[in-house]
C-alpha cells in the first residue's frame, strides 16, 4: 500500500498529469485561432530572439534619479509609460506627434520628444522629467524664473518649456534672446507667453548659474 | 499603433541579416519619423530592428583627406562637431535650419536620409496616395498643393523631399556607403534620393535589408563662401517652402566653382548643374547671379497652389549667392 502512494506522489511530482496538459494545449490553441493572422505569423517564426508582439519585454530604466525594472509592451512610447503607468503625469502630451515640444524631457542628458521615443528603446538610460528637475521642496532656477517672469498661461506647455530652457543654457544655445528664440523653436506655447518665456531664460543665462 | 516585435541589433551584419528576411522587417534609429508614419498607420512593420546603439556615429577625416560621418551620428552632434563647422560649414548650417534642438537630438544621419515626404496626402490614410498606396491616384495633384513640387515631378506624384541636410549633402558631392547581405555599395548623394516616376512608392535606392553606414564628403574648398536659406511659414521649426544651398570657391570676384542645390522644390535633394556650369569662371554679381537662377528655373513647373514657388525659388537663389558670395 505504502509503496502505491509513494509511485503515485512520484507520478504526479515528476510527470505532468495528462489532463492538466491537455486543458493547457486546448486553451492556448483556441487562444491562438482567435488571434489575428499576421500575429500567429509573426510568432510562429523566430519568436524567442524577439521582445514578442505577445508579451511584455523586461525594461530596466532610471528616471529622476530612481531605478525602475518594468515590463512594456514594444510599441509603448516613454511618454505614456511615464504618464499612464508610472503616473509622472508632470510631462504633458501635446500633440502626439513631434510638433509641439509639450511632452520634451531629457534622456542622458539630451533634451528630446517624449511622444517620439519608444520605452523599449531606453534600456539602462537616465531619464530626467519635470519632476526630477528640483530637489525637495526648493525651484529649480529657471522653475522660479518663469514664475517670476509668467513665463505661461494656461501652463500646459511649461513643463516642455522648462526642461527644452534648461538644455538651451546647458548647450551654450542662450547667449542672446534672438538665439534664445531659435533654440528654443521646437516648443510652441498656444497662449504666447514667448517674450516672458525668452526673458525667464534670459535671467537664468545671465545669472550664471550651473544647472 | 500596432503592435510589433522588437530586437536590438548586435551588431551591423546582424542588423542587415535580420532585416533582408523579410519585407515586414524595419531598422529603427531614432524613430522621428517612422514613430509617427507607425502611429497613423502608413508604416506598419511586424518587426522593429534596433540600430541606434550600433558603433556607426564617427566623425572622421578619412585616409585621404575626406570626411565621413557614421550613419548613426545625431544631427545635432554633426551640426556642432568642429571638423564640420570649419571644414563643411553649410552642412552644418543647413542641419541647424531642419527641425527642432529636441528632434536633432534624436535624429540620425541615415534616418534624415531616410525620412518620408510630408506630403498632407501622404499623411491621410483616407485620401488617395500612390507613395503610400501604390496606384490609389495623386490627391496633391488637383489638392492643396502649395508645398509640392515644381521639378521632376511625375503624373503620378508631387510630393517633395523634406530634409535640409541632404541638400548640403548633395551640393558638397558626397556618397552614401551603404552594406547589404551579399554586397556593400557606395552611391553618390545625387543618386540616392530618385524621382517619383511610375513608382512614388520608392523614395531611394535601398533595397530591403541594405543599411546606410556612413556619408562620405570629399576634401573642398567651399568653407568660406556658402549659405543654406530657408523660406518657411515662420522663422523656425517648419519645413522649406524653397530652400538654397550655395557655395562658391572665389578667387577675388571670380567664382572658380560653385555648388548650388535646393530643397522643397522636387522628390529629391534638387542639385542645379547647369546653373553651377554657367557660374563658373564669371564674375560674382547680380546680374550673373540672376542669369544662374533662370537657368535653374528652365523646366520649372506649377501645380496650382504652389505657383509662387516659380518666383519665391529664383529669387532666393539670387539671395542666398549673394549673402554667400559676400561672406568674408
Amino acid at each position: 500500500m505504502s509503496r502505491d502512494i509513494t509511485k503515485s506522489e512520484a507520478q504526479n511530482a515528476g510527470v505532468e498529469h495528462p489532463r492538466r496538459k491537455f486543458l493547457k494545449q486546448s486553451t492556448a490553441l483556441a487562444a491562438i485561432t482567435l488571434l489575428p493572422q499576421t500575429l500567429v505569423k509573426a510568432a510562429d517564426k523566430d519568436l524567442d530572439q524577439f521582445a514578442g508582439k505577445l508579451e511584455q519585454a523586461p525594461l530596466q530604466v532610471e528616471i529622476n534619479g530612481k531605478q525602475y525594472d518594468l515590463s512594456v509592451e514594444p510599441r509603448t512610447t516613454v511618454l505614456d509609460l511615464l504618464r499612464e503607468d508610472l503616473h509622472l503625469t508632470g510631462t504633458k502630451k501635446g500633440c502626439d506627434w513631434g510638433q509641439c515640444g509639450a511632452c520634451t524631457i531629457h534622456i542622458n542628458g539630451k533634451r528630446v520628444l517624449a511622444c517620439m521615443s519608444l520605452a523599449i528603446m531606453q534600456q539602462g538610460k537616465k531619464i530626467t522629467t519635470i519632476e526630477g528637475l528640483s530637489t525637495g521642496d526648493q525651484l529649480h532656477p529657471m522653475q522660479q524664473a518663469f514664475v517670476q517672469h509668467d513665463g505661461f498661461q494656461c501652463g500646459y506647455c511649461t513643463p516642455g518649456q522648462i526642461m527644452s530652457a534648461v538644455a538651451c543654457i546647458r548647450e551654450g544655445h542662450a547667449n542672446s534672446k534672438d538665439e534664445i528664440r531659435e533654440y528654443m523653436s521646437g516648443n510652441i506655447c498656444r497662449c504666447g507667453a514667448y517674450n516672458n518665456i525668452t526673458d525667464a531664460i534670459d535671467e537664468v543665462k545671465k545669472g550664471g548659474k550651473s544647472l | 499603433m500596432i503592435n510589433f516585435n522588437y530586437k536590438k541589433a548586435a551588431n551591423v551584419k546582424d542588423a542587415v541579416a535580420l532585416v533582408s528576411k523579410d519585407n515586414s522587417s524595419m531598422f529603427i534609429a531614432g524613430g522621428t519619423n517612422l514613430v509617427d508614419l507607425m502611429k497613423r498607420g502608413i508604416s506598419s512593420p511586424q518587426n522593429l530592428i534596433g540600430i541606434d546603439q550600433l558603433p556607426l556615429n564617427n566623425i572622421e577625416r578619412t585616409a585621404s583627406g575626406n570626411i565621413r560621418i557614421g550613419a548613426m551620428a545625431l544631427n545635432s552632434d554633426v551640426a556642432e562637431n568642429e571638423l564640420i563647422r570649419s571644414q563643411l560649414p553649410l552642412l552644418s548650417m543647413a542641419l541647424n535650419a531642419g527641425a527642432s534642438p529636441q528632434i536633432r537630438n534624436m535624429a540620425t544621419t541615415g534616418g534624415n536620409m531616410m525620412q518620408r515626404t510630408r506630403c498632407s496626402y501622404f499623411y491621410d490614410i483616407s485620401m488617395p496616395c500612390n507613395k503610400r498606396n501604390p496606384g490609389s491616384g495623386c490627391a496633391a495633384m488637383n489638392g492643396y498643393n502649395r508645398m509640392h513640387a515644381i521639378f521632376g515631378a511625375s503624373d503620378n506624384c508631387i510630393a517633395v523631399h523634406p530634409s535640409d541636410m541632404c541638400v548640403a549633402l548633395v551640393a558638397l558631392d558626397a556618397s552614401v556607403h551603404i552594406t547589404g547581405n551579399k554586397k556593400d555599395r557606395n552611391v553618390a548623394f545625387k543618386d540616392f534620393h530618385r524621382l517619383p516616376g511610375n513608382t512614388a512608392q520608392k523614395d531611394n535606392v535601398l533595397e530591403n535589408g541594405e543599411l546606410i553606414t556612413a556619408v562620405e564628403i570629399p576634401v573642398n574648398r567651399f568653407n568660406k563662401h556658402y549659405h543654406y536659406s530657408k523660406v518657411r511659414d515662420r522663422s523656425s521649426f517648419a519645413f522649406a517652402l524653397v530652400s538654397v544651398a550655395a557655395a562658391l570657391d572665389m578667387d577675388g570676384n571670380n567664382i572658380k566653382n560653385a555648388r548650388l542645390a535646393m530643397g522643397g522644390v522636387a522628390h529629391k535633394p534638387w542639385r542645379l548643374f547647369a546653373a553651377e556650369e554657367f557660374l563658373k569662371g564669371k564674375k560674382a554679381d547680380e546680374a550673373n547671379f540672376k542669369q544662374a537662377a533662370a537657368i535653374a528655373m528652365k523646366d520649372a513647373k506649377s501645380y496650382g497652389h504652389n505657383e509662387f514657388k516659380l518666383r519665391m525659388a529664383p529669387q532666393a537663389i539670387v539671395n542666398t549667392l549673394n549673402i554667400a558670395a559676400n561672406k568674408s
